[in-house]
């Protein structure tokens, strides 16, 4: 610890801080723009100077560490002196296009001008400007505003792992770029417009559609990977206009992945806003009576194993529950939410969690990624995994696809042939994880769902047990999931039931006649060729592929649109707000299969949130307690079997479109083109030969 | 002045043989085994008795820079590296030039003993980019000294292994500071870093380093071959030892030349360059150490002895000891205008101060030099080099403001009277 006095008061701080977070520690606050607390300290915009006595200059209190016996002022004439000329420097070459500019409202240079500028300028010479550069589809950029903080480039080199952005030239002539002005090619591009203090790096797609100040601001959750990131969701009316990441030390940090982040133009598009059904071979609109009378005279005349329901990526929790509880009333334990055919073990919860959660990471020293691809199916956690990395001595293995996952490590192999390697300790990164103290493996959907899935998860509990992961007080056995609903379905049991039908039972009896009616809830990633000539029920936001099979279509409401529980890869059980309405006549989920439960005659007794919260809460523990983990005893799951030697693909093809919602959105689509045409460019031949 | 017998660099007009044979014959590499073979600590306290002071501008005490480094028995097995600032680029320095072009063993040998000092095994001389010809002189000393087993395994039969190379510069002056210069040696662009850590801590590849001056590492064979006493007798306390001035401007016969430190200004121009152009009553003012050193005029100039602590305390400093002479003919307003423009141009454009203010400078310069501004400006001119001065990252924002500062403390009327003129031959127009 460090004894200083800041401004006259005693303050103590542990070795290592810098004066600016012992500033922070005591309230004082220190104006600063190329600091940032989870980047490297780079101390160039010299806002943040203050003056330490027997110092010579004023100091850099970003870069500055604490010295026992300091006496810091930081807000004496000197040091406002200094901060008045900084900021006069900095606002000679930055335009005064405020009124014009996305940033105004929330832009650290104009704030800081406020508090600590002059109130006009001793410039009268011709200013700089810059010109724009190109960043893709995601990030505007107008380069005249930029100030040289060089956070966009800290990012990209720490965070991202891409090497994408860098300066050129020297002095006023300083110009922050791409490589040859390429696209960014991180999935997590979007943080740099957050990052940006002032207006260089703003949103493309949010460009020029709204003031901060108009924004109704909620906080909620997102849905497009299995992280559960916190977001805030910023809409003005009925209509989402931005999304951006909350803090959430223990989940996403202060980052967010890119469809995240700009998936919300796909809220507006290919919605279905009332419900359908179809006569004579199309889809017509109908009244919400019509639907359910349509359902309930198929249904009459089922027995229950004539049914099933698959439930999709998106499902929240309650509407699983209710679908889970109506279907178990009609008699049909033919329940499915492992559309994707993963062979997730109900039998012990340690078997689909992510049991070392995702800030254990930071504690891990020793990693196997089995069958997973974590830049493309939850690019902030592997973020965090490459954090790890960097800071030393975290040795990674990778089973599965060779790819750039921005670390560097171990490739041992592509199948099961390879983990059954490592299980029997015939691997050379057997030894490396022998060593580890906290090893963990990740185990991803590309290893899980196929065939021998069941095997390969036994196959990694015993790689588990056999390299000590799992042992008092760690448990580094984790599954990787890519779809938001996955983990909420597993706690509210929607699988079979006794005897029931999985997925592949489920198809199967559709084809062969045997399953006469299929609910799906918002599943769309099933072969719906399969489906014969059974009677499909979809219930979902977007006219996806489920909906252009469907007999009736229920319309519901995206994950902006309700206040849902959503459980995340570790557990987590977190809740949704409504940010927005759904559009039309389109409902809140529970409360559709609710109103339904009534028109079929077996009226589930849940009338109120409250009351299907309590339903949740019996189904599991993860719901008892909210934004926190209850930790899942270990016990043995997974099917001993022979494994095919195919080797594991990550299930995620293209990063940018994996959902409804992500597949109608524009920006993703630009964002697939832009990926495309990247890759293009560098198989062509370049001509200069080799 | 110096005698003769006092000399260090004794080739430095290169009339003389600069390969290895020639230097030999001037006492280069004699005795060099026995100075490395008495450790490292007698190296350091041998320079730190001598008074030599860094002869890159800074003028910090060279002995106890070299102590900062991890001593032997506190060692964490991370390399130690010499790092020699060879970028030479101060407008009017040419002393480096001439030491790596006509005595290059003294330089080679210096890295030897200065590395052994260090406990560095690899040494890396940065030389700017446009010396091609010193470049390839030095690697020939360097190739020299290697088939002769100078440097490399065993060096000079000391027992100390020492490989020494050169890298070449890119033609940036701020490479020629030395976390800037580090970066640019790793790779990067060339940028200073924060300080601390400091480069004896952290500095090339994040190993412990010392970047010193090629004159500073030079002169130690000699040192330690003469003895510390010989060096600290001559000059003036503090201010001990010989130094090269390099003499150019207004002068009849622009020079190197090694004198002792604290030789009165006068004098050195007087006896060495051919005095002034026109006579010393036609001086203007001297900018006495390289360009970035606020300039003095002549009555200062009358009297002003030439070490660090003499020109510190007229408001100057001796920097690189580049005298720049300028006699009644010259626009010093341009002169010094002129200055700033290469400070804005050489500006890394890594901090805000020095990025902005550069620019900001030079052009209320290029106006002053017209006169076309008005008589506030000169104030807050001055007021925007204290806002530079001190505030940035390294010292190149102070050497922007420095020269800006010295011409606004001695030559405000001149400022003054430009714009007087200006405005009075301007105003019968505007009344037209």
């Amino acid at each position: 610890m460090a004894k200083l006095t800041i401004d006259g008061k005693p303050v103590e701080v542990p070795n290592g801080m810098t004066v600016l977070q012992a500033c922070q520690t005591i309230g004082v606050e220190i104006p600063h723009f190329c600091y940032h607390e989870r980047l490297s300290i780079a101390g160039n915009c010299r806002m943040c100077l203050v003056e330490v006595e027997k110092m010579p200059k004023p100091v850099a209190s970003c870069a500055q560490p604490v010295m026992d016996g300091m006496v810091v002022h930081t807000d004496n004439d000197k040091v406002k002196k200094a901060r008045k000329g900084v900021m006069e420097f900095l606002l000679i070459n930055h335009p005064l296009d405020c009124p014009i500019c996305d940033q105004g409202g929330e832009c650290d240079l104009q704030d800081q001008a406020m508090a600590y500028g002059y109130d006009r300028s001793r410039y009268h010479e011709n200013k700089r400007a810059v010109d724009e550069k190109f960043m893709g589809p995601l990030v505007k950029t107008v380069m005249t505003r930029c100030i040289h903080c060089t956070r966009c480039v800290r990012f990209a080199t720490e965070v991202a792992g891409v090497e994408e952005i860098g300066a050129l030239n020297r002095g006023e002539h300083m110009e922050i770029t791409t490589y040859l002005e390429r696209s960014l090619t991180s999935e997590l591009s979007g943080n740099v417009v957050d990052l940006c203090p002032v207006g260089a790096l703003t949103s493309k797609p949010y460009a020029f559609t709204a003031r901060s100040w108009e924004l109704r601001k909620t906080e909620s959750i997102d849905a497009m990977d299995a992280l559960g990131a916190n977001v805030r969701i910023d809409a003005r009316g009925n209509e989402v206009m931005r999304i951006l990441p909350r803090l959430a030390d223990d989940i996403n940090e202060e980052w967010l992945s890119d469809k995240s982040r700009y998936v919300y133009d796909g809220l507006k598009r290919q919605r279905l806003d009332t419900p359908y059904v179809r006569r004579d071979g199309k889809l017509a609109p109908a009244s919400w009576g019509e639907a359910f009378a349509a359902i309930a005279a198929q249904a009459k005349s089922l027995g229950g194993d004539q049914m099933a329901a698959i439930a999709g990526d998106l499902a929240d929790c309650e509407s699983m529950a209710l679908l889970k509880d109506l279907m178990t009333s009609l008699g049909c334990r033919n329940l499915d939410c492992r559309q994707d055919g993963a062979k997730l073990d109900p039998a012990q919860r340690a078997a689909w969690l992510f049991n070392s959660t995702i800030a254990g990471i930071d504690q891990a020293d020793a990693l196997v990624l089995i069958g997973a691809n974590p830049r493309k199916e939850a690019p902030v956690l592997n973020a965090r995994i490459r954090k790890r990395w960097l800071a030393g001595k975290f040795p990674v293995g990778v089973i599965g696809e060779r790819a750039d996952l921005t670390y560097a490590y171990d490739y041992l192999g592509a199948g099961p042939n390879t983990l059954q390697d490592l299980v029997d300790g015939k691997s050379r990164f057997a030894e490396t994880l022998r060593k580890a103290q906290r090893p963990m493996l990740i185990v991803g959907q590309g290893a899980l769902a196929r065939k021998d899935g069941a095997a390969v998860l036994a196959a990694a509990r015993r790689l588990a047990e056999a390299a000590g992961m799992v042992k008092d007080g760690w448990n580094g056995f984790n599954v990787l999931h890519t779809a938001a609903a996955r983990v909420g379905g597993m706690e509210v049991g929607f699988v079979p039931g006794q005897s029931g039908r999985d997925l592949e039972g489920i198809l199967a009896g559709a084809e062969s006649g045997a399953i006469k009616l299929v609910y799906l809830l918002g599943a769309d990633e099933i072969d719906m060729k399969r489906l014969g000539r059974a009677f499909v029920v979809y219930q979902g936001h977007h006219g996806d592929a489920g909906a252009n099979r469907a007999d009736v279509i229920l319309p519901g409401a995206a994950y902006t649109e309700k206040a849902a529980t959503y459980v995340n890869t570790e557990g987590r059980a977190q809740r949704t707000k409504l940010a927005v309405f759904p559009p039309g006549e389109a409902r809140e989920d529970w409360t559709i299969v609710r109103a339904l439960s009534e028109a079929l005659g077996h009226t589930l007794p849940y009338d109120t949130p409250s009351a299907v919260r309590t339903c949740l809460t019996a189904k599991s523990p993860a719901f008892g307690a909210l934004d926190r983990i209850v930790p899942a005893s270990w016990g043995p799951f997974g099917a001993e079997g022979p494994m095919d030697a195919a080797p594991f693909k990550s299930p995620v093809a293209n990063f940018y479109m994996t959902d409804p919602i992500s597949r109608a959105s524009h920006v993703m689509a630009q964002c697939t083109a832009m990926r495309r045409d990247l890759a293009a460019a560098d198989a062509a031949p370049t001509g200069t030969g080799s | 002045m110096l005698d003769d017998k006092d000399r260090i660099f004794t080739n430095l007009y290169g009339f003389q043989d600069w390969r290895l044979a020639g230097a030999r014959k001037r006492g280069d590499w004699d005795g060099t085994a026995g100075f490395v073979k008495q450790g490292r600590a007698w190296i350091v306290q041998q320079v730190k008795d001598s008074g030599l002071r860094g002869r890159g501008g800074a003028g910090f005490p060279a002995g106890l820079k070299w102590s900062f480094m991890p001593p032997d028995d506190k060692r964490d097995g991370r390399p130690h590296y010499l790092v020699v600032n060879a970028d030479e680029s101060e407008p009017g320095t040419c002393k480096d030039r001439d030491i790596m072009r006509h005595d290059p063993h003294k330089l080679v040998e210096g890295c030897l003993i200065a590395g052994a000092a260090m406990g560095a095994n690899t040494g890396y001389i940065y030389i700017r980019g446009e010396f091609v010809n010193e470049a390839r002189r030095l690697e020939q000393a360097i190739a020299e000294a290697y088939d002769a087993g100078l440097v490399g395994k065993n060096a000079a039969g000391s027992g100390w292994d020492f490989d020494l190379y050169v890298h070449r510069g890119a033609g940036a002056y701020i490479c020629g500071e030395e976390t800037g210069l580090l970066e640019s040696l790793e790779g990067r662009k060339g940028q200073p870093r924060l300080k601390p850590p400091f480069p004896a801590n952290a500095g090339l590849y994040g190993c412990p380093t010392t970047v010193t001056n090629v004159e500073t590492v030079a002169v130690v064979p000699t040192i330690l071959r003469r003895g510390a006493a010989w060096f600290a007798k001559i000059g003036r306390e503090r201010n001990t030892g010989t130094k090269l001035f390099c003499i150019s401007g207004h002068v009849n016969k622009p020079c190197n030349v090694e004198e002792a430190m604290g030789i009165p200004l006068k004098e050195l121009v007087e006896k060495h360059a051919g005095g002034v152009r026109g006579g010393w009553d036609n001086l203007l003012a001297v900018i006495p150490g390289g360009s970035s050193v606020p300039l003095l005029p002549k009555e200062i100039c009358d009297t002003q002895l030439m070490d660090f602590d003499s020109l510190a305390a007229a408001k100057s400093g001796l920097g690189t000891a580049a005298v720049i002479v300028m006699d009644k003919s010259t626009d010093v307003v341009k002169a010094i205008a002129r200055l700033s423009k290469f400070y804005m141009h050489e500006s890394c454009g890594q901090c805000t101060p020095c990025r902005e203010g550069t620019g900001w400078m030079w052009r209320v310069m290029e106006r002053l030099v017209a006169g076309n501004a008005e008589i506030e400006e000169i104030d807050m001119l001055h007021d925007v080099t204290k806002q530079v001065e001190g505030h940035t990252i390294c010292a190149l924002g102070d050497a922007a403001a420095w020269p800006i500062q010295g011409l606004i403390r001695h030559f405000r009327p001149e400022l003054e009277r430009r714009i007087l003129a200006r405005k009075t031959s301007a105003a019968p127009a505007k009344a037209a």
